[in-house]
């Protein structure tokens, strides 16, 4: 009923240095610990979407395409070779996605947990980098998840195509560190919602050369795919898994849009936390 | 007398054209109970955020444990134990592991805090919730988890920002004596509040705030001697009358307040006064004696009741 042991008070016990070099960590694992709670249905998650999406559109939609082109085949491999990689990206994007925005919709508004967070000797930075980084654990599983899919499906051509799941992993990065920083910003989430599901997720998916070449758009439309991360992470993907041609330029252009798009959203996300949370 | 843990003077805060705290000055000293009175929109609140180094003044200076929470925000906050207005509690986890993480929070080491959830979780009656996902708690129980949780690190400063509103008598009842426990280990209590029992109860010495300023300062006791009578008489004479025998009443006692529903009349004798009331024959539908309050000191400064 009373406090049992002596108190030794909070100058003996707190250090403070400790808590700043780790801070990011102690987020993330207690974020890691909340993601427990539901490990299964994101595991479900994980697996269930690249084989329903590989059996669907790879066989069901390549076969009819494998048939029409022949030979010569997209990019010359078969359809299926063709879209998963592109896919296997699109699922680390959205998993960094999930985990980024969510998480900080939660903590700002409907839990308003990152308050009592600040209320330790916590930063707004630390918080911001904790997040990011549970968001990268998921994306490193259901990437390599993915990629297990992928390698049973038998798409995997080249032998350094393990490489595709560092290169997912660091798309998903760079677009849940932009959506972390945006979410931060956000007062209203539903108009958010329907305009990120709408209007950028949703064109993401269909313009990125996910589904078929980027070149093969009007030349009008294929701006989209070059302000996607989807894309150059698709391209740097598909070069990995099966040797698709990307000059040595380019490759350099999708690393480092990616890179840019990472540094730029880790920057705003803990500006906009640090802000929001001294208001 | 000792070094103040806490040193404001001129303390300020703007939103923008708005002034939410306007100049203020306090010292609070190590072991005392500290209270920030006053109706909700006084600048409490925003006095409290900025103590706890989460929110930056606008002007004036302010020193905490020695240090200014503008520069010093971590070291400080490393040593309060805050209990924010709304629990924000982590509703996805235990009871248990919501103080374990908060322990981590502060970098204290697993095997320790791991011991302090079962002090705490005795100390807020909660053992039996230990595993129980937080949203199937009771709003008093959240309370006393949330107070828990802040004292996880065995804080300096405890700060609670209106640490029993919404709750019930009984849940209040419980809560005053978790905290006069954690008085009477000496830990330094920070405490907003609009109720004034809840300010006579647990705060040594308090400000009575309104709009952004300090109206007065000192002991519950002291401060209902200097600015109110030693008791207060109530007269209700029906809403359309009360008006009506304002003016008689005035000349009957030292002051009267006319609130819409009733008639305060200060004095220091209320039965006394309530016969001579009789004795002129006015007659009014009830009457009640009580001692005078905080509430009565805050409607003198202000010509305002705390809960509006």
């Amino acid at each position: 009923m009373s406090l049992t042991t002596i108190r030794q008070g909070s100058l003996v016990l707190v250090n403070t240095a400790r808590v700043q070099s780790r801070g990011a960590l102690y987020v993330a694992q207690a974020r890691t610990r909340q993601m427990m709670k539901w490990i299964w249905m994101i595991l479900g998650i994980a697996i269930a979407n690249p084989v329903l999406y590989l059996i669907s559109v790879g066989i069901g939609l390549g076969g009819l395409i494998d048939e029409s082109v022949g030979p010569v085949g997209v990019d010359g491999v078969k359809y299926l070779t063709f879209l998963a990689p592109a896919l296997l990206a699109q699922a680390a994007i959205q998993g960094t996605m999930d985990e980024t925005v969510y998480p900080t919709l939660e903590g700002f508004k409907w839990h308003k947990t990152f308050y009592s967070m600040n209320a330790t000797p916590l930063t707004g930075t630390q918080i911001s980098f904790g997040i990011f980084l549970t968001s990268l654990f998921r994306a490193f599983y259901t990437v390599v998840l993915y990629f297990g899919v992928m390698w049973a499906f038998g798409v995997l051509e080249s032998p350094r195509a393990w490489l595709a799941i560092p290169t997912a992993i660091f798309a998903g990065a760079s677009f849940g560190a932009l959506m972390q920083a945006l979410a931060g910003k956000l007062e209203d989430e539903n108009i958010f919602f329907v305009v990120l599901g709408r209007f950028v997720m949703m064109p993401l998916f269909m313009f990125s050369g996910t589904f078929f070449p980027l070149t093969s758009m009007p030349f009008f439309l294929q701006w989209i795919g070059w302000i996607s991360p989807l894309w150059h992470a698709t391209e740097l993907g598909r070069h990995l898994t099966y040797g698709h041609v990307v000059s040595p330029t380019m490759m350099w252009v999708h690393f480092i849009f990616l890179g840019i798009m990472l540094v730029l959203g880790l920057f705003f996300s803990a500006r906009i936390f640090t802000k929001r949370l001294a208001k | 007398m000792s070094n103040p843990l806490i040193s404001a003077r001129g303390l300020t805060k703007k939103f923008g054209d708005f002034t939410a705290v306007n100049g203020i000055d306090f010292d609070v000293f190590k072991g005392e109970s500290f209270g920030f009175l006053g109706p909700n929109g006084a600048g409490k609140s925003t006095a409290m955020r900025i103590i706890g180094a989460t929110s930056q003044r606008t002007s004036g200076t302010i020193s905490i444990l020695g240090k200014d929470p503008e520069v010093h925000g971590p070291q400080i906050r490393a040593h309060l134990g805050v209990v924010p207005q709304q629990d924000s509690l982590d509703m996805h986890l235990s009871v248990a592991e919501n103080l374990y993480i908060y322990g981590r929070y502060f970098g204290l080491p697993r095997a320790f805090v791991k011991g302090k959830v079962d002090e705490l979780l005795a100390f807020a009656q909660l053992e039996e919730k230990r595993d129980a996902k937080v949203e199937t708690l009771s709003g008093g129980m959240k309370r006393r988890l949330t107070i828990a949780r802040a004292l996880v690190s065995e804080p300096e400063i405890l700060m609670l920002d209106e640490p029993t509103t919404g709750l019930d008598p009984q849940a209040r009842h419980i809560l005053w004596d978790r905290l006069f426990r954690l008085k009477e280990q000496g830990v330094t209590l920070l405490i907003t509040t609009h109720f004034m029992d809840e300010a006579e109860q647990l705060c040594d010495r308090l400000i009575v705030m309104d709009k952004g300023s300090i109206m007065a300062e000192g002991n519950p006791a002291s401060l209902i001697k200097d600015y109110s009578t030693k008791e207060v008489l109530e007269v209700r004479f029906g809403s359309d009358r009360n008006q009506g025998m304002a003016d008689q009443l005035r000349t009957m006692c030292d002051r009267i307040e006319e609130l819409p529903d009733r008639v305060l009349m200060y004095t220091e004798d209320g039965e006394a006064l309530l016969e001579k009331i009789y004795a002129a024959n006015m007659h009014p539908k009830t009457s009640l004696v009580r001692r005078s309050s905080l509430e009565d000191v805050f409607l003198r400064l202000t010509g305002r009741t705390l809960i509006e």
